[in-house]
């Protein structure tokens, strides 16, 4: 692919789980009040006593091979800048094939518009000459890494060529873009 | 492993809800109009000359009124319904919603020419005589009789198994996910517009081969029940979860009872036992077979949003 290829990553060692990133993204894009863009995921696994809890940043996973995008009758999900996942509320009919296909469960009906949301990784920053996400910004412990794949010296890339990470329903096929560094 | 999320979307959490009754009755009613194109059109195929009665001749104009209810459900189902237009600014052939929607749409044309066709000829002087700009048009759709009920019967199928790969396209939801759902709508959707043939007054012939039609599909959709859930039960840990919805889980009574025991079972002993008799088919086993086709659409849509991928992770 040519051109930038945007994702995100969240480092699971040092995500505590504050929640700050839901509430920078609430802020920066005025998601309604009840829906949430981003949410904490909080993982406890093992047996007593060797838990093991992990606290998890998720999004929409901006997906190289999107069923939202599949699915969509009118064109209005469909592949933006980056190789990221956008909707077009100018073309939305509300119809939520695209929330049934996610098996993220990223997609919501914004009470207002009355079309489908989520995630834009932020689009609008990076078109104003941003380089950060706002829960990147707002991130305390600096879990949030952004930015383009297809450049080898990007934080990003250097940190996933670096650890070890997961990414969410691999089996599902939709190549998430969306890390999980470990 | 237990999983504390602090998401609150609603229709999202804590399981996905979007799509609701208006999307299962326009399902049971797409697929009981895609029935009646399919049973009517091949009729006319089969017995072209063969003299029909006023119930049969006139059936055909309720393929585009049922249609339209149904399609009044879909609308009313979309959340931005202003922008329902924009169905058709655009055809994406990776996506069955979309062609779908165009299906749909060339089923008006088609299926009005071709219940002129089949209306008695005294009721289309009459109308002609009314609105005599309509000659033109009567002319043509008369002097292809066989093309449009090829074309009629086609798009009852096509309309049938397009609402089953509709939902069957959805790899998120374990339920749906499956070829033959497809196969199983079109099975119900004949079996429906057998059964809602039945509740007219036709002539006996027509009510005993309705009735055999029905038994047919009947015997086939429960062998693609069967199949389905057998595909689902012996799947990945995501199917089989689905699979427990039926066996155990919520879903169970509503579905055994409703849709297999009350809406196919039974009424396909009624109409065996009919047939044995040689009695004429009644109207009872026929509105236990529209409850059932009803049922298994309703069950169906609101099953599959229970259903969801088991939370798994991988990578390096």
């Amino acid at each position: 692919m040519k051109g930038p290829r945007y994702a995100l990553a969240v480092d699971t060692r040092t995500c505590v789980g504050c929640a700050a990133c839901v509430i920078g993204c609430k802020e920066e894009n005025a998601v309604p009040l009840g829906t949430t863009r981003d949410w904490i995921v909080t993982e406890t696994s093992g047996v007593y006593p060797a838990l093991a809890t992990q606290f998890r940043s998720e999004r929409c996973n901006h997906c190289a091979d999107a069923p939202c995008v599949r699915a969509c009758p009118t064109g209005s999900s469909h592949y933006g800048p980056g190789g990221t996942v956008q909707v077009n509320p100018a073309k939305c009919s509300g119809c939520k094939a695209c929330i049934t296909a996610c098996p993220y469960g990223a997609r919501y009906v914004d009470p207002r518009t009355h079309t489908v949301d989520k995630c834009s990784f932020c689009l609008h920053r990076l078109a104003s000459g941003k380089r950060t996400t706002s829960c990147q910004e707002i991130c305390p412990t600096a879990s949030i890494l952004f930015g383009d794949l297809s450049d080898p010296e990007s934080e990003i890339s250097r940190a996933l060529a670096r650890r070890t990470w997961t990414v969410l329903l691999p089996d599902a096929g939709t190549e998430p873009q969306h890390y999980f560094l470990k | 492993m237990e999983i504390t999320t602090t998401r609150q979307n609603p229709l999202i959490d804590p399981s996905l809800h979007v799509w609701h009754g208006e999307v299962a009755a326009y399902l049971f009613l797409g697929g009981l109009v895609a029935g009646l194109m399919i049973l009517l059109g091949a009729y006319r195929l089969w017995k072209p000359e063969r003299p029909r009665s006023q119930a049969l001749a006139r059936l055909p104009w309720l393929v585009p009124v049922l249609l339209s209810v149904g399609m009044l459900f879909l609308w009313l189902d979309l959340a931005n319904r202003l922008n329902a237009f924009r169905f058709y600014l655009i055809l994406r052939p990776e996506t069955p919603m979309s062609w779908g929607a165009w299906i749909l749409l060339a089923v008006y044309p088609v299926s009005l020419a071709f219940a002129w066709n089949e209306s008695p000829a005294a009721w289309r002087r009459r109308a002609l005589a009314r609105w005599p700009r309509l000659a033109a048009l009567a002319r043509c759709s008369e002097a292809r009789q066989r093309p449009l009920a090829f074309a009629t019967m086609n798009l009852g199928i096509l309309l049938a198994v397009y609402t089953g790969i509709l939902l069957g396209a959805f790899a998120a939801r374990p339920l749906w996910n499956s070829p033959l759902l497809g196969p199983l709508f079109l099975a119900s959707g004949l079996s429906s517009g057998a059964a809602f043939i039945l509740l007219f007054g036709l002539e006996d012939e027509e009510r005993r081969l309705a009735s055999i039609v029905d038994m047919g599909v009947i015997g086939a959709e429960l062998g693609l029940i069967a199949l389905w859930l057998l595909g689902l039960a012996v799947g990945g840990l995501a199917a089989q979860s689905a699979a427990r919805l039926f066996f155990g889980g919520p879903y169970t009574a509503a579905f055994w009872t409703l849709v297999v025991a009350l809406g196919l079972v039974i009424p396909f002993i009624g109409e065996a036992i009919e047939y044995k008799r040689r009695a004429t088919p009644g109207r009872a086993t026929a509105l236990f077979v529209l409850a059932g086709g009803f049922a298994l659409r309703w069950i169906v849509v609101f099953a599959g949003q229970a259903a969801g991928w088991v939370g798994q992770v991988a990578g390096k």
